[in-house]
């Protein structure tokens, strides 16, 4: 089984792109389980055709110890697995928390034993690595490949420079790597050259170029994955060839983030037409 | 033994420093300093434990709810947080009280916390915390209940003063306020005495009118009845005629607190853990605060005096002579008894913000000399006296901790003295809003460390073999091991009162049986005995 985890910036579409990425690879015939990792609980929309009821921590909450896996874990498109974490509602508690509790209750409950015959785990995991809850996937072994979704905007750029930090940390001790940047295309200029450049820097790859395209939206709108709604329009095949990328990937590196100075040269030099 | 017999301090200074990385040495040089009057007299103090060192100190939270709130017993005391810390703050302390009726409220022998479990710190303990208020206030129906922050309060981030504040609204009958006093939140558990000296004096100083009958009124500050202490002071005002209107914390209850604003005079025992509510009275109300010490029979009588010569009145002197003349002498010439056999002896104490100072008065009553001492949380103003205040750094820890802006109350103050008045009572000695500290009244050789570490303390050992140790629980088998009798001055080891003129009998009566005791000499435990060669085990 390849545990992923996907990181990048609040917003740039971390949760749409690996959902559709599953269901690709659910397409290919691959067995495929979505761990959301953000309070929201929205990371399995998509997959499920609305917000799953239910998530791992308002389970335990309500009901004690006695958790089965059946209670946590719906299935969606393709027969992907889906779970959500769940979490506090802004502003109490501590989500970072909730990400362990959750993890090690999936552990616990065997979600990842070899009798579930899976091929992928995927983290969908909220926004940069900001404390050790949100690092979590990235700690112990739990994934093992990271995917960071980035845009050619600079906040985009400065958030996944500093995942690659949070990687780097944890590479040493867990064995955790960077599989590549998927750009999620915002239509900045000069853009696919732009994030190939960063990559490059970094260490490691653009492992796909995914265009804008409204028809994302469409299928948000229809709680479906683009692969679902409109299985043979053109951005459909764009995230299958993101899976196929992914499927066949062999780069696994230690990111070596860059200083600020230099990430700021490279949008002079590349965003600026 | 006298230190000036045996290593020189600052070959023992070297000596200790070398075990340590040099950075972590000349960090803990600057806590160590000689008493001598013109030498270098700064001592460093209230600075972070270096992380490895096994320090005396204990943590905000410890300081907060244990040692300034523990002791009264009408409040309910909730610790919010997982179990371990409201579980190991329980009665620890020993502190008594005495109720006034057998159908009086007494909560101390009781331990209330939330138990926070990984949910709660999820999705918050503010609705835990509510609970736990209800049900407290269903069962007890108490006048006050207070809220202690433990450390994963703060991290998620609940706030106690918002749902203290609900829940007092709540009730209408019941006094809620919260604490915030995260175990991590300062240097030492001196940040939570600032802490609790805070919310006391903004929730429930001066809310209670009735003012208590008496000539020469008193408050108590900083005594917190550990083994009985307080009742020996309260009797002896008594027998003065001295009315005490509140102690904090001893024997207390929240309606003394409520009513402190009518005393005419504070009285300062413990100056760092309570110096705070001392100069916030003052500013409020008007009520000017001294420093005095009740452990050593001298040094009782001292304090009475001075309190008869802050009221200025005749009658009240003389009764305090008269008690003073009956008590006195009797305990002199018990001390007499026993100093044969304790003459000469030496101590060192490492404990509290005060105790360290006030105990050297009851081992000089007993021809005893204090060879080093120092404190676990104190300040800089504790060794050097309150004049060193201004040139203190103001430190991040320090800023954590919130300072009131105490103003005059247009309806409750009232001077007590003239500032003249105040000025001519300080030419004649008395320690009006100042403390000189420990340094000046020890002997010049004698050393002073801050935050003494379990290292330090062995060399200690090591170098001086002192008669007695006085410390604390951390410290005493540790201690014994080395064949060094310990005496616990946080909970007097079952002992006490040690306090005023009966309280130094039972200290001289300890501490006689304590240095006088062979078995140290009998014992030779196994680490002390030349090595056997053990059989070689082949395997």
């Amino acid at each position: 089984m390849r545990k992923v985890a996907i990181y990048g910036k609040g917003g740039i579409g971390k949760s749409t792109t690996t959902q559709n990425t599953v269901a690709a690879l659910g397409e290919m015939g691959k067995r495929v389980m979505v761990i959301g990792c953000d309070p929201k609980a929205d990371s399995t929309r998509l997959l499920l055709g609305g917000l799953v009821q239910g998530t791992v921590l308002d389970t335990l909450r309500e009901e004690g110890e006695d958790v089965e896996l059946g209670d946590v874990m719906r299935t969606g498109f393709a027969d992907c697995r889906c779970v959500e974490s769940g979490g506090p509602e802004p502003g109490v508690g501590c989500a970072g928390r909730g990400i362990i509790t959750s993890i090690n209750l999936l552990e616990q409950l065997g979600a990842y034993e070899e009798d579930k015959q899976l091929d992928y785990a995927f983290y969908d995991v909220l926004g940069d690595v900001v404390c050790g809850g949100f690092a979590m996937p990235i700690r112990e072994g739990k994934a093992e490949e990271i995917y960071i979704v980035v845009s050619g905007e600079m906040m985009a750029m400065y958030a996944a420079n500093n995942i690659c930090k949070g990687i780097r940390k944890f590479a040493d001790a867990g064995g955790v790597r960077l599989g590549g940047l998927i750009c999620n295309s915002r239509n900045v200029d000069n853009e696919k050259e732009m994030i190939e450049q960063l990559a490059k820097q970094i260490g490691t790859q653009m492992i796909h170029f995914v265009p804008r395209d409204n028809i994302v939206q469409r299928a948000e709108i229809n709680r479906k994955t683009v692969i679902d709604y409109e299985p043979d329009c053109g951005q459909a095949d764009e995230y299958r060839t993101l899976a196929a990328n992914i499927e066949n990937n062999d780069m696994f590196v230690i990111p070596k983030p860059i200083e600020i100075d230099a990430l700021e040269h490279l949008l002079v030099e590349y965003g600026m037409v | 033994m006298s230190t000036s017999s045996s290593l020189p301090f600052e070959d023992f200074r070297e000596d200790v420093s070398k075990a340590y990385p040099s950075k972590v040495g000349k960090k803990r040089m600057k806590s160590m300093i000689q008493a001598t009057p013109g030498g270098p007299s700064e001592i460093q103090a209230n600075v972070r434990t270096v992380p490895g060192i096994i320090s005396q100190r204990g943590c905000t939270y410890a300081g907060c709810k244990g040692v300034v709130l523990g002791p009264t017993r009408d409040i309910v005391n909730i610790t919010h947080g997982p179990i371990g810390c409201g579980f190991y703050s329980w009665l620890t302390r020993r502190n008594q009280t005495r109720p006034e009726t057998p159908e009086s409220e007494n909560f101390m022998t009781y331990c209330f916390s939330t138990d926070m479990q990984d949910e709660h710190i999820v999705f918050g303990g503010e609705t835990r915390l509510k609970e736990a208020i209800q049900e407290a206030y269903d069962l007890f129906h108490p006048k006050a209940i207070a809220v202690f922050s433990t450390c994963p309060v703060g991290l998620i981030g609940d706030d106690v003063h918002a749902v203290a504040r609900e829940m007092k609204a709540k009730f209408g009958d019941c006094n809620v306020f919260g604490f915030s006093c995260e175990g991590y939140k300062g240097v030492s558990q001196s940040a939570g005495h600032h802490i609790a000296n805070n919310q006391i004096f903004k929730h429930v100083v001066g809310t209670e009118d009735e003012a208590p009958e008496g000539e020469f009124r008193v408050n108590l500050l900083g005594e917190y009845n550990i083994g009985g202490d307080a009742f020996e002071i309260e009797e002896l005002f008594e027998a003065c005629g001295i009315t005490l209107v509140s102690t904090f914390s001893g024997n207390s209850t929240v309606s003394h607190f409520a009513r402190a604003h009518h005393a005419d005079l504070n009285l300062v025992m413990c100056h760092r853990s309570i110096n705070y509510l001392a100069e916030m009275l003052e500013t409020k109300y008007g009520i000017p605060w001294m420093k005095v010490n009740f452990i050593g029979a001298a040094a009782t009588a001292k304090a009475l005096r001075k309190v008869g010569e802050y009221f200025g009145d005749e009658a009240l002197k003389a009764r305090i002579e008269s008690v003073v003349a009956a008590k006195l002498t009797e305990t002199e010439e018990y001390a007499a008894t026993v100093r044969g056999r304790t003459q000469g002896k030496t101590v060192m104490l490492f404990v509290g913000g005060s105790r360290a100072h006030h105990y050297q008065e009851l081992f000089k009553e007993l021809g005893m000399k204090t060879i080093a001492a120092g404190y676990e949380f104190g300040h800089r103003d504790d060794y050097e006296g309150r004049k060193v205040i201004p040139d203190i750094a103001v430190d991040a820890d320090t800023r954590n901790i919130e300072e009131l802006k105490v103003e005059k109350d247009p309806d409750l103050y009232r001077e007590r003295k003239t500032p003249e008045e105040l000025e001519t009572l300080k030419a004649k000695g008395l320690e009006i809003a100042d403390y000189e500290g420990m340094i000046p009244d020890m002997d010049p050789e004698a050393f002073v460390i801050d935050d003494v570490s379990h290292y330090e303390l062995e060399k200690l050992m090591e170098h001086y073999k002192p008669d007695l140790i006085c410390a604390g629980i951390k410290e005493k088998y540790a201690v014994q091991k080395w064949g060094v009798p310990l005496k616990q001055l946080h909970n007097y080891d079952y002992g006490g009162p040690y306090a005023a003129f009966g309280g130094a009998r039972n200290f001289y009566e300890e501490i006689d049986r304590m240095v006088g005791s062979k078995l140290w000499d009998m014992v030779t435990p196994p680490w002390m005995k030349p090595l056997e060669p053990r059989p070689v085990e082949i395997l």
